[in-house]
């Protein structure tokens, strides 16, 4: 990836329970049956992620696997019992409050899971409340906070209070909140996994808009894999607080790590994760039907390889680098490959 | 702790206990022991004067160097003063300049058109119109009524007093929240306000700041925060996590987290925290007329050592209308919703200031003109004093015989029985049985715990009056018990009872303890009947709420499995719907006799002879010592009991897997 980084998280660890400090510097690297007999648990082992600029990743597990708990140490909301973390070079750890709450203010924007919106502000306020606690004048603030409202597609609802909306309108104040400071880097918590499955596709339909939009560093946590591998470009996986693997969604299916990521990424449907370039061959005579882009998902692409007995040439940058078949393309959908 | 032999357990504590209670006189003089009897004297703990004597140095010789503990009070008084005495001339006495004869009045009072258009808007503002014409209603009936004077003087108290502790107690509930250690410090502290009778508060307080209006208002402003102290840190650490996280990526600094995140957020709740101070205060500036109060507490004061049937009943009104206007009003206020701001000019922004404004206005002009307008009209006052009177002469000359008849069998049979038992209990043994029965139920740290309090009581030589205490509040929870929980049951079974029950338990709960005695007394006259019935009547309420709430909190489901197995309804009940309450009946019951215990204190007015009349002479006497030495075994019963139907109700909890 030669995009730059802008968040790396190197070694970092979180274990609740008493002396969980002066355990890490004895054993600098316990395994989890060493912290559970300690009577210690660690929420997150030994993490360590580089987040590039412009990407999308996505911090997947079930519940209790940390990856709440990562995030929140990412964003220092929970400070690590071990670990560097570096935000645009910049050590986030070693840094003073004034510091971290300037970085919070400017470049920093979270979105929750239980909307997390001030019940006692209207819409436009809670959208304007970043700015007010950076002592943004009321009217500018004001002004800010209704280009978000709209952006996210709340216009007209402005003077409603929270309660007074749905839970995906909530989420959408809660991102228009997270938007108001135009922020560099943006941590979604689960934003959509307290909202309905019809809902929930919708939402992530207006987030592809928006970043369609606005090219954020995102960093996105979920627990249900169609989310994931919908919005990432890479995807770490964690069990029990360690992330098992980091890659992009094809190579999770294709090349898993371990086991554990093997089993999750089973009932995936592939044609959906799985691009052209991947399961093409070597160009072999030259009768062709037509052309894929590389890129392309199978699932894309499925229609048009079924309907001719003769390969599609899939094409990169203007050359042809391989070849594609109708056989190729069951075999993703089947399941085969 | 659930030993073997339970059944065996308690029937021989009891029977033992029994044996020695009946026999406890034949003992002593056989074994020509009376220090079985009755604790020694020179065993006494020296109490008594250790407290007179460290009150006397505070007065006299405290000093923190820079000032004086009197510099001190002295300060506090000044301040609790001076917004007192501006609220006085705002509602009743008119500003004026100068001292005695040569006082120049300077301004008029509010007239009482405007304080009544002021309430009715602020009820109005709450609210709707019902609210703002149950307000201003109420606030007539005490013009018409003839009892706007003593009332303005009770509600400059309670105006002054209500900011103080709501905003003593939010703040100190703040700094409980932010710093464990102080929690910790607290905790114990609030546990022992909340449990130390009233009464026992005045005594000291009466010393330090002498007889007056200011002494009654410390004395409230102590009595009313602890609660909202509570609330604060419990509404505080309510506030989801997500929404403080929320606070603090947003940038916020500790302060802003502080007063824009976590107090917004957790207003509804601190609402019902100042909804309490505000009952609670009115309680306390009714009872605190004993050190000086004055208003609608002294005119219950004086009609009941006068023996002033109607002025009693008319004064106890007001005090009830007073108490529903002001509980009605920020009950709306803390379930009150935030609304869209109007828009256009400042009179159309605020259409109730401007007519407030207006009404003040022009009845301040006006009433310089028309009398009538400045102050109510006498001539108009309706006075009910002598239709109570005759109402109750009425009652007495046809109802007497019942009455009668029904107090003397309830203190021949149960009554008298059940003091003489416990009357007989020798101390040592009393203690003993406290440790024992506290130690099977919460363990032996309990147990340890339960006993050394019972042991402070006999140490200071009290142990017979609070026999009577724990007497006549073991009885009192009885019957209320008996008659609060079928009750509860049948507000949960059946809705409209319940609207209608619960309502009233409502009202009941709001009104000050002070109420409760002028009915009792013009009913039974003075004993320990009347205190019985008193205490009964005030500690009924929680016992029908808990019960409902209890029955009401059953889960769904359970119900329907148990209707699907064929239970008829009264097997619904007894086999499903109590045992999973029994919880909630528990703590109903804890909650009984901690109202009891508060109310048998105040009792100690129509002539019981318990702690409460201990500390009821200290305080007609200022002796500190008696006094305090008093309340303080009130709040041990009161904290053993506490700690002991908790741990019964965890039990319980715990064995349902709740």
């Amino acid at each position: 990836m030669d995009r730059p980084v802008i968040l790396e998280c190197r070694k970092v660890w979180k274990i609740y329970g008493a002396q969980a400090d002066s355990f890490l510097t004895r054993n600098s690297r316990p395994k989890k049956g060493e912290l559970s007999a300690a009577g210690l648990i660690g929420a997150v082992r030994d993490a360590n992620v580089q987040i590039h600029k412009g990407e999308i990743f996505v911090i997947m597990g079930l519940s209790g696997s940390g990856k709440s708990t990562l995030v929140r140490c990412l964003s220092r909301l929970i400070e690590p019992t071990a670990g560097e973390i570096f935000f645009e070079g910049q050590n986030l750890l070693s840094m003073p409050e004034k510091d971290l709450i300037r970085i919070r203010r400017t470049k920093m924007g979270m979105v929750f899971q239980q909307f997390a919106l001030l019940p006692h502000l209207t819409v436009l306020e809670n959208a304007a409340f970043p700015l007010d606690v950076q002592g943004v004048p009321r009217a500018e603030r004001m002004e800010r906070a209704r280009k978000v409202v709209e952006l996210v597609g709340l216009k007209g609802r402005e003077g409603n209070y929270p309660r007074e909306l749905s839970g995906g309108q909530q989420q959408r104040v809660g991102i228009a909140r997270s938007l108001a400071v135009e922020p560099d880097l943006w941590f979604l918590d689960e934003p959509f996994s307290a909202l309905d499955p019809l809902i929930r596709r919708e939402m992530q339909d207006e987030f592809i808009r928006l970043q369609n939009m606005l090219h954020k560093t995102i960093v996105f946590i979920t627990h249900d894999f169609d989310e994931a591998i919908r919005l990432a470009d890479r995807i770490a996986v964690m069990k029990d607080g360690a992330i098992e693997q980091v890659a992009t969604p094809e190579e999770l299916v294709l090349r898993p790590a371990t086991d554990y990521v093997a089993e999750f990424t089973r009932h995936v449907s592939r044609s959906k994760v799985i691009r052209a370039v991947s399961v093409m061959e070597p160009l072999a005579g030259d009768s062709f039907a037509g052309e894929v882009p590389h890129d392309a998902r199978i699932e894309q692409i499925a229609d048009q390889v079924e309907a001719s007995a003769l390969p599609h040439r899939v094409m990169q940058d203007g050359q042809a680098i391989g070849q594609i078949t109708r056989q190729a393309v069951i075999d993703v959908l089947v399941g085969r490959r | 702790m659930r030993g073997r032999w339970p059944l065996a357990f308690w029937l021989g504590l009891f029977g033992l206990t029994w044996l020695l209670s009946a026999f406890s006189f034949q003992l002593s003089k056989t074994l020509d022991a009376r220090w079985l009897l009755k604790y020694p004297k020179q065993w006494e703990l020296p109490l008594e004067g250790a407290i007179k004597s460290f009150l006397d140095w505070l007065v006299e010789d405290a000093n923190f160097g820079l000032f004086t503990f009197r510099d001190l009070t002295r300060a506090i008084a000044a301040v609790v003063e001076m917004p007192y005495q501006i609220l006085r001339d705002l509602l009743i006495e008119g500003f004026s300049s100068g001292i005695g004869d040569a006082a120049v009045q300077i301004a008029p009072s509010l007239s009482w058109i405007a304080v009544i258009t002021c309430a009715t808007a602020i009820g109005h503002y709450a609210r709707d119109w019902k609210l703002g014409a149950l307000v201003g209603g109420c606030f007539l009936y005490l013009a018409v009524f003839g009892q706007w004077e003593s009332a303005m003087i009770t509600l400059s108290s309670v105006l002054v007093a209500v900011p103080i502790g709501a905003v003593g107690g939010l703040l100190l509930g703040i700094a409980a929240y932010r710093t464990p250690w102080f929690d910790r410090m607290m905790r114990p502290f609030l546990d022992l306000m909340q449990t130390v009778p009233v009464f026992a508060y005045l005594v000291p307080i009466l010393i330090l700041f002498g007889f007056g209006p200011v002494a009654a208002l410390v004395a409230t402003v102590i009595y009313a925060m602890p609660p909202m102290v509570r609330i604060t840190v419990l509404a505080l650490r309510g506030v989801p996590e997500e929404v403080i996280e929320a606070g603090r990526m947003a940038g916020c600094t500790r302060r802003q987290l502080m007063w824009k995140v976590l107090v917004p957020s957790a207003t509804p709740s601190l609402m019902v925290g100042v909804n309490q101070v505000i009952m609670l205060t009115l309680n306390m500036v009714i009872i605190a007329s004993m050190i000086g109060a004055g208003g609608l507490g002294f005119d219950v004061l004086a009609a009941l050592r006068r023996l002033d049937i109607g002025g009693g009943i008319e004064a106890g009104l007001a005090i009830v209308v007073m108490a529903i206007a002001l509980d009605r009003a920020s009950q709306a206020f803390a379930e009150r919703s935030q609304r869209a701001r109007l828009s256009g000019n400042l009179v159309r922004r605020h259409p109730w200031s401007t007519t407030v404004f207006v009404v003040i206005a022009a009845t301040l002009a006006l009433g310089l003109v028309l009398p009538g307008v400045q102050s109510y009209p006498d001539r108009l006052t309706l006075t009910t004093g002598p239709f109570w009177g005759e109402a109750m002469k009425w009652i007495n000359v046809n109802f007497f015989d019942t009455f009668e008849a029904i107090k003397v069998v309830i203190l021949n049979w149960l009554l008298l029985p059940v003091k003489k038992f416990f009357g007989g209990i020798p101390w040592a043994w009393g203690i003993l049985v406290m440790g024992l029965i506290a130690g099977r139920i919460g363990g032996w740290k309990l147990g340890l715990l339960a006993a050394l309090l019972m042991g402070f009581i006999a140490a200071t030589g009290l142990w017979p009056k609070a026999m009577v205490t724990i007497y006549l509040c073991g009885v009192s929870v009885l019957i209320a018990t008996l008659i609060g929980i079928p009750l509860g049951i049948w507000a949960a079974e059946r809705p409209g009872a319940g609207r209608v029950i619960l309502g009233l338990m409502d009202t009941l709960q709001t009104l000050p303890s002070f109420v409760y005695l002028i009915p009792v007394v013009m009913l039974f006259r003075v004993g320990d009947f009347s205190a019985m019935v008193a205490v009964v009547l005030y500690a009924l309420a929680p016992a029908v709420r808990y019960a409902a709430h209890g029955l009401r909190s059953v889960p769904e489901a359970l119900i329907e499995a148990g209707t699907m197995s064929g239970c008829t309804r009264s097997q619904l009940l007894w086999r499903i719907k109590l045992p999973m309450a029994a919880p909630h009946l528990l703590l109903g019951l804890n909650q009984t006799i901690m109202l009891a215990l508060s109310m048998l204190v105040i009792t100690a007015l129509v002539g019981t002879r318990d702690l409460g009349q201990e500390v009821y002479i200290a305080l007609a006497k200022a002796q500190a010592g008696p006094g305090v030495v008093a309340g303080l075994s009130v709040a041990f019963i009161a904290i053993v009991a506490d700690r002991i139907f908790n741990a019964l109700a965890e039990g319980q909890k715990r064995r349902l897997g709740l």
